[in-house]
Parts: structure tokens; sequence; C-alpha cells
């Protein structure tokens, strides 16, 4: 229990640190607040709890992987690394700012702590398929999570690479579904609906599990569960905005800058819900 | 007659020797561990061969981030594929993050005519050639591609090797030296035509070349190995000895080597440079040699049009 309490805390402390920044950049560098906070829970449960990393040491070659497909929401990623030290939280109102370590998308070349360049959506999963298969032809245990987004699904490479993870039977790559049900422009089951998700990754030789998103004992035990020999994909239920009252399920929040007034607000919430 | 080897063995000779040396590299291909060699790899490490199936696009990914994980990758499938159905791939994904991946492209230029114009790629070293961080080679022979893989995997970041499809006349052996962005001279026996030539249509520039010299023309010509980065001295150096300049590509004639041509001249030594290349056409059916006879890109056709260049 004081390991979910703990775990609260991380989040409710990313989410301020992420309405911070993004309020932080001005209204002309805008990111996306929506699809930042509904991973923030996975990606404070990776950080936190169930990947093996060291922030001294990013590059370290046995560090366990993680690739942002559904790049855009970076800032959930951004104010995770800075929280762990891999580099100084000043950096994080210089996000999509000339110049800046913190690009508009993950970027492994300018940014300690990123293992793959992301954000053109569709790519992340080949990409963790190559490193997944780098781990077993050096006989290495680590482990490579993936994260993309529920409407990224309607990418034709996404099928290619599940296709191939579930060929190679690569037992140590897990993929993350942020099931927050929306995309840019509405929702998904409206653009191009990609259900029966589930059915298509069993199909195409992976395990799944469906979980709530935001439930850290569900999380961990998804996050760090094995299965011999497939590809497990974990289909996270979110929220769109989590956190933030008059974000939840607000698609305007997808992309959107801060203004003073929205800042103090969500600011007020997140410090009454801190534990 | 020179020996005929295809410059697709290459790549799979020169895996197998980097892999028996102990280099940390992978191959993958895309249905095309065959066809391009890299099966030469499997059967000897299979571990470290993947035929991706289908799927270029994937095939690209997992090499990226085979090359994030510490490896030197080869992919290797068809030109057309490997400069356009992966652009996005090859660029946001590998140059762009500088990784260590080399493209082997097959059935460059006339080599894949039978196949038409859907396998035939006309314009892929004008698509990779503007991307930064990728090395672009364009060897002529099996000799010198066996060399530029090697030189590839030397190099940490992204390569593109382009090469034909059927066996094709060797020039070069095994003492071939390839430097990157050094122009190889060839022949150096006067001033009245220059010729710069990249890639495996050499052999039909070289026939061209002994009708020309027959008639008593006085002639340089230099191999382009690698068209980027490009030896910008050499062809300045030519520019300025020679009465005609020529550029031989089995390539569109936007793009490619006669573009990176005049790009460097353009910038520090404007000339005439006559293009020997396809003419903005998508190619068609017909065996490399009919369609390099068709669009005057054999031995005949270029002695032709440099005579017909010089006439004028």
């Amino acid at each position: 229990m004081d390991d979910i309490k703990h775990l609260e805390s991380v989040s409710n402390r990313l989410r301020q640190l992420q309405i911070e920044m993004l309020h932080a950049i001005g209204m002309e560098h805008k990111g996306h607040p929506g699809p930042a906070l509904s991973i923030t829970d996975i990606i404070t449960a990776l950080y936190f709890k169930v990947m093996k990393i060291d922030p001294a040491n990013p590059r370290w070659e046995d560090r366990d992987r993680f690739i942002l497909s559904k790049g855009h929401a970076c800032p959930a990623l951004y104010t995770a690394l800075a929280e762990k030290g891999y580099f100084d939280k000043k950096h994080l109102a210089t996000f999509r700012h000339v110049d800046s370590m913190l690009q508009g998308h993950p970027d492994m070349k300018k940014t300690p702590g990123i293992d793959m360049t992301a954000g053109s959506l569709g790519h992340g999963l080949g990409a963790g398929i190559g490193i997944a298969l780098a781990a077993r032809i050096d006989g290495k245990d680590y482990q490579t999570y993936v994260l993309v987004g529920d409407g990224e699904t309607q990418e034709g490479l996404i099928w290619e690479s599940a296709m191939s993870a579930g060929h190679y039977g690569l037992d140590n790559l897990t993929l993350i579904i942020d099931r927050n049900r929306w995309q840019s422009c509405s929702a998904v089951d409206c653009t191009i609906d990609i259900e029966p998700l589930a059915d298509k990754l069993i199909s195409f030789g992976w395990s799944v599990n469906e979980i709530d998103g935001h439930d850290f004992s569900q999380l961990i035990k998804a996050l760090s569960a094995r299965e011999e020999s497939k590809p497990k994909a974990i289909i996270a239920k979110t929220i769109k905005g989590k956190g933030i009252s008059f974000m939840e399920e607000d698609n305007s929040w997808h992309q959107r800058p801060i203004t003073d007034d929205e800042f103090e607000k969500a600011m007020a919430e997140l410090k009454a819900g801190e534990g | 007659m020179a020996e005929l080897i295809s410059t697709r063995t290459a790549l799979g000779d020169a895996l197998v020797e980097l892999a028996d040396s102990g280099e940390d590299i992978v191959a993958v291909a895309a249905d095309t561990s065959k066809s391009m060699c890299t099966d030469f790899l499997s059967k000897k490490y299979p571990e470290r061969s993947f035929d991706c199936g289908i799927a270029e696009q994937n095939m690209m990914m997992i090499a990226a981030g085979l090359a994030a994980s510490g490896k030197t990758v080869f992919a290797a499938s068809y030109s057309v594929f490997t400069s356009m159905r992966v652009a996005e791939q090859l660029r946001t994904f590998i140059c762009y993050p500088d990784l260590n991946v080399n493209v082997f492209a097959g059935i460059g230029g006339l080599s894949g005519g039978i196949e038409g114009a859907t396998h035939m790629a006309l314009e892929d070293l004008g698509v990779v050639r503007c991307l930064p961080n990728l090395t672009v080679f364009n060897p002529a022979d099996y000799y010198s591609t066996k060399r530029a893989v090697l030189e590839a995997a030397k190099i940490d970041g992204p390569c593109y090797i382009r090469v034909g499809r059927d066996a094709s006349p060797v020039i070069f052996d095994e003492s071939y030296k390839l430097t990157i962005g050094k122009a190889n001279t060839i022949i150096d026996e006067g001033d009245d035509i220059g010729i710069i030539v990249s890639g495996i249509i050499l052999h039909y520039t070289l026939e061209a070349v002994n009708r020309l010299r027959d008639e008593g023309y006085g002639i340089k010509l230099i191999e382009i190995p690698t068209l980027k980065p490009i030896d910008s001295q050499a062809i300045i150096d030519m520019a300025g000895k020679v009465k005609y300049l020529f550029t031989v590509e089995e390539h569109n004639l936007t793009g490619g080597l006669n573009t990176a041509v005049c790009e460097v001249l353009a910038r520090s030594f404007p000339k005439k440079v006559y293009p020997i290349a396809t003419n903005d056409i998508y190619g068609e059916s017909g065996s490399p040699a009919e369609l390099a006879a068709k669009y005057g890109l054999d031995g005949k056709g270029i002695y032709k049009r440099i005579k017909k260049a010089i006439d004028n």
C-alpha cells in the first residue's frame, strides 16, 4: 500500500510539473496536455517502480528500454526523466523552444534518458522489436516497453510490427496501448474504429491484458508479468486529460496552450489532491 | 570478355567476412534474403540475420532498433523500396538519429528492367542524396561494391549502397581503393573530353571511351564511388582542364550525379555539363541491355551522345 501511495504522490507531482512546463513555455509553443495526462500514471509505474534503470548512466547496456511512440505526449516522459534526475528540471520550461534539449517529440540524441527517437506515429513498435531482438542476440534479459496511442493503431505499420513480434515470439517486449478513446480530431470509434483490439492482437500471436490505466496495482501487475514465447500487450483504459477536471474528456485539450487562469485552476486542483 | 559477377553477391560475401572477423553485425531483409544475398550470413550465423517478410517499413524500424542497441546493421531490399517506400523510416528514424544502418539498395537503375517501372529506381539517388548524415555509395562492380560494404561498416552512421541485379562486368580487383568522398581516376590521357561516371554504367562508359580514343580524342575519366560526400575538388579540377564535360549515370537527370556535379560547379567553377542520363521518364519492361540501348545509355549510345555534343 505504501508503494501505491508513493506512486500516487509521484504522479501528482509529475502532473504539476507538466502543467507548470506547458504554462511556462508560452502561448506560441503549445504542447499536448490531454495525451500527456492520460499516460502519466503508466509512465509513473514504469519509471518509479517497474523499469530497471540508472539515471546516472542513461546508456547502461542492461537497462530496460522505453519508447514513447505517441511522442506528442512527451511532457509526461520529460517530467518523469527530470524527476528521476536524468537532467535538471530547469530545462522543462525550454520545451519546444529553439536550442532546447527537449524537442517537440522525443529525441535520443538530444535528451538523456530517451532510448529511441519517436513521434511520427506508428513507428515505435518496430523499433522496439529491433531492440528486443538485439537483447536476444546478446543474451541480455532487459525488457523493452513501447507505448502507443489507441488512435495510432490505425497506422498500417503497427500491424506489420505486431505480426512480426508475434512471429518472433518476443517475450521481452511489452506493448502498452493508451486506450483513451480520443484522437486529434475526434473520438477513435467515430474516426476509424479499431475494435475488437484485443482479438486482433491475440490473433497476431500476442497475450493481451486489459486494465485500468490509472490503477497502480493493476499497472504494476500487468507491466511486471511475463509470458513465455509471446509478446505482451496491455490495453490500458485511460481518461484523456486525467487529473484536471476541466481537461478530462474535453478533446480540445489534445493540443492547446494553458492560460494564466487555467494554470492557477489546474494547479489548485492538483495541490488539493496531494496525498 | 570480362568476368561477370552480380554486385549483390558482394554484400553476402562482405557480410560473412565481417562476421568472421568478429564484427557485431546484423542483416535484415524483406523477403529479399535470397535475392539480396543476406542468406550468405544466415547460413553461417543464423542468429545474426532476419528476413522480416514483405514489410519493408517494419524492416527499417527493426534495423533502427538494432542499431540503437549498438549493432552494425545492413538492411537489404530493392532500391525503389529502400528509397521511396521507406523514405520516412530512413529519414526520421535512421538518418536523423544518425544510427548505424547501412541500406543495401538492389536492382538500381536499369538493372531491374524486366520488371518494368514499378521495380526500377531511376530516382532513388536523388531522394536519398538530400538526407543529412547519410553517406551515399554508388559502386561500379563486384569488387568496388564489396569495398563499399566494408567501408560502410566502419562508418558510425547511416549509409546507402546502390547496386544492380544481374551479373555485371568485373572492372576492378581486390586491390580497389575506396576513400569516402574521393573520386578514382580511371583514365587521364588528354583534355578534350572529361567524363564523370558513377555506378555500374562504368562498363558501358569504358566501351564508349575506347571508340573515342580510337578516333584520337584525349580523355579524362573519373569514377565517383560516393555521391555523398562528393569529391568536389576532383570535379573542379577536371572542369578546369577539359574542353567538354559529361556526366554518365543510370538515373534520372534530376537529383543524381549530374545534379550533384552541377551543384559543385555552380558554386565554384561554372561550366557547361552535358548530362548522359534518363531524361525525366519512368522505365518500362525490357532487358537491361535493351533499355540501355533504347535510352542511349549503352556503349554505343554514350559514344553517340558525346559525339553529338562535340559536333554541335
